[in-house]
């Protein structure tokens, strides 16, 4: 009797040996396929539909017009981390910074009735806004940073965008890789007028260091950080960005991320 | 011989919608886990520099002959996870820096931009299902009839523990219904932790931020909000473990097919008068 009942522990045992075997093998060749329909054209594409859903839910559910949540002085972050470029690798880029940006000057063109330079100090001198906020990583930290800058609305309205105009690009100094491939970003009209939307010249009470941007980035407080170009050169209107660069709207859009970063 | 009878357990919705919810689960928990290898922390606060230690961290560090030490600090303890956390295997066989381990993340590479596609693709097949389910239990009464408990079950609480903890089941007509501890895990799970995870992924969005000024700092703000998602999709875990277990002790098979095919055997229960062998071969009323 013995001998019978330790025969069927052992039958018991090899087949929970057998389903176990067959569970990880399951996986891995779910996992695989998950992996392949990640590599595959068709997979991101279907898997966009969730971005796209999600843009139309949230503009639904918020307000057009709606702030992004402002803090106090204490809820400042210790110091504002430096994500991405610290410092662009560009010759331009640095005669420009050796002068403290004196020669800088902010284009902004495109699909507009007037276009327009804009100094430094011209920036400097238009209205205001400061305010504190929370700055949202997509790898998940977040900082609270205290800014000011210009109204990107101000902006707009003193170049006359025309009718046609969809999209504001932003044009940056930092190349991003060995071919010297720039940072751009795009956003469209309603987060460009949003009365948080600013290009901001100073951080934290002091100018804007080179590490976070400087001479000016743009807050989007209502997206993720990598909407928010640094070291800006360029402002242009467009129809459509389908033409520019890898035509997904910015550069970490082309690398696959999101264009609408409001999740 | 006990007799069987078999009877239709779970209406066809209810088993699509228990499967599409663990598919949908499974690729949210995995991605999930791609996407916090990102930033392998969990802080507490309005930001990460809120000036408070991590909840949880993922490290890698280097021996002195420079080979990689997974490290795992949970609430100031630190423990040694190489191959399982902060350092494991990567598709050549070399040990990397990553948080959670390849086999574990949707993709298994680290690749960022895909799991968050993953994870808000399925993210939204998640609540669409879970609102399916959710209208079709009050429609149909399978909330009223099999999951809120009477008053009966509440008087049989404790009966309830000692048989779990037997691990006893109920057998014949008692095994039709469920327990009132299963009644109430379903009930927590589905009204209570799985929208809660939900609203904690919400509360990451810069943009649902605006919804209501200052929202998530009912939670403790947005890294609070972070790190509590992650304990819910923990507990879920832990509710999924605890359920698989219930299920292989409670009738492997017969469950399995009960979420399958809907039908679920019982055993009648024995009848206690004499009886002669020919008579209990006959199906019972």
């Amino acid at each position: 009797m013995t001998a019978n009942r330790f025969s069927d522990e052992s039958v018991g045992r090899t087949r929970r040996h057998a389903i176990l075997r067959l569970l990880a093998g399951a996986s891995a060749l779910i996992l695989a396929g998950c992996d392949q329909v990640s590599r595959s054209t068709w997979g991101p594409k279907v898997l966009k539909v969730g971005e796209s859903a999600s843009r139309a839910a949230q503009r639904a559910l918020t307000s057009k017009t709606a702030l992004a949540e402002e803090f106090t002085e204490a809820d400042l972050s210790p110091t504002f981390r430096s994500n991405g470029t610290a410092n662009p690798q560009s010759d331009a880029y640095q005669r420009l910074a050796q002068t403290q940006f004196r020669d800088w000057t902010l284009r902004v063109d495109g699909l507009v009735g007037s276009p327009k330079e804009f100094s430094l100090d011209a920036l400097r001198q238009m209205r205001s806004r400061t305010q504190i906020t929370r700055h949202d990583c997509v790898e998940g930290w977040s900082a609270i940073g205290k800014w000011k800058g210009a109204l990107l609305s101000d902006i707009l309205a003193a170049v006359e965008p025309s009718a046609a105009a969809r999209y504001v690009v932003f044009h940056c100094a930092d190349p991003m890789d060995a071919q010297g491939t720039p940072y751009y970003e795009s956003i469209d009209l309603e987060d460009a007028r949003h009365p948080q939307t600013i290009l901001a010249y100073e951080l934290n009470d002091k100018i804007l260091p080179i590490e976070n941007g400087a001479p000016i980035r743009v807050r989007i407080e209502r997206q993720l950080g990598y909407k928010m170009a640094k070291y800006i050169m360029r402002i242009e209107l467009v129809e459509d960005f389908k033409h520019i660069r890898g035509g997904n709207g910015g550069y970490w859009e082309d690398q696959g991320y999101e264009w609408y970063a409001g999740i | 011989m006990p007799q069987r009878s078999r009877y239709l357990r779970h209406a066809w919705p209810v088993r699509v919608m228990h499967w599409t919810n663990f598919a949908a689960l499974t690729i949210l928990l995995m991605s999930g886990f791609q996407i916090f290898n990102a930033h392998p922390a969990l802080d507490w606060g309005k930001s990460s520099y809120a000036g408070r230690p991590h909840v949880l961290r993922m490290s890698a560090g280097r021996n002195p002959d420079g080979s990689l030490i997974g490290t795992t600090d949970l609430l100031g303890r630190e423990f040694r996870t190489t191959g399982w956390f902060g350092a494991s295997k990567n598709a050549n066989g070399e040990l990397s820096a990553r948080g959670f381990p390849s086999w574990l993340t949707i993709p298994s590479m680290q690749w960022l931009a895909m799991a968050r596609r993953w994870h808000l693709f399925f993210a939204w097949i998640f609540v669409i299902n879970g609102v399916l389910y959710v209208a079709y239990s009050v429609a149909s009464r399978h909330l009223a009839r099999d999951l809120a408990p009477s008053r009966q079950d509440w008087r049989s609480v404790g009966r309830s523990i000692l048989d779990h903890v037997r691990f006893r089941h109920p057998t014949g007509e008692a095994a039709k219904r469920y327990n009132i501890l299963q009644k109430v895990t379903y009930l927590v799970v589905i009204f209570g932790l799985l929208p809660f995870m939900i609203l904690m992924g919400l509360a990451m969005s810069p943009r649902l931020d605006t919804l209501l000024p200052g929202w998530i700092d009912w939670v403790g703000g947005r890294q609070s909000a972070r790190t509590l998602h992650f304990i819910a999709a923990s507990l879920i875990v832990v509710f999924v473990l605890v359920h698989v277990f219930e299920v292989i002790i409670s009738g492997l098979w017969n469950n399995i097919r009960s979420m399958i095919t809907g039908r679920y055997d019982i055993e009648n229960a024995p009848v206690l008068t004499a009886q002669t062998p020919a008579e209990a071969e006959k199906p019972s009323p």
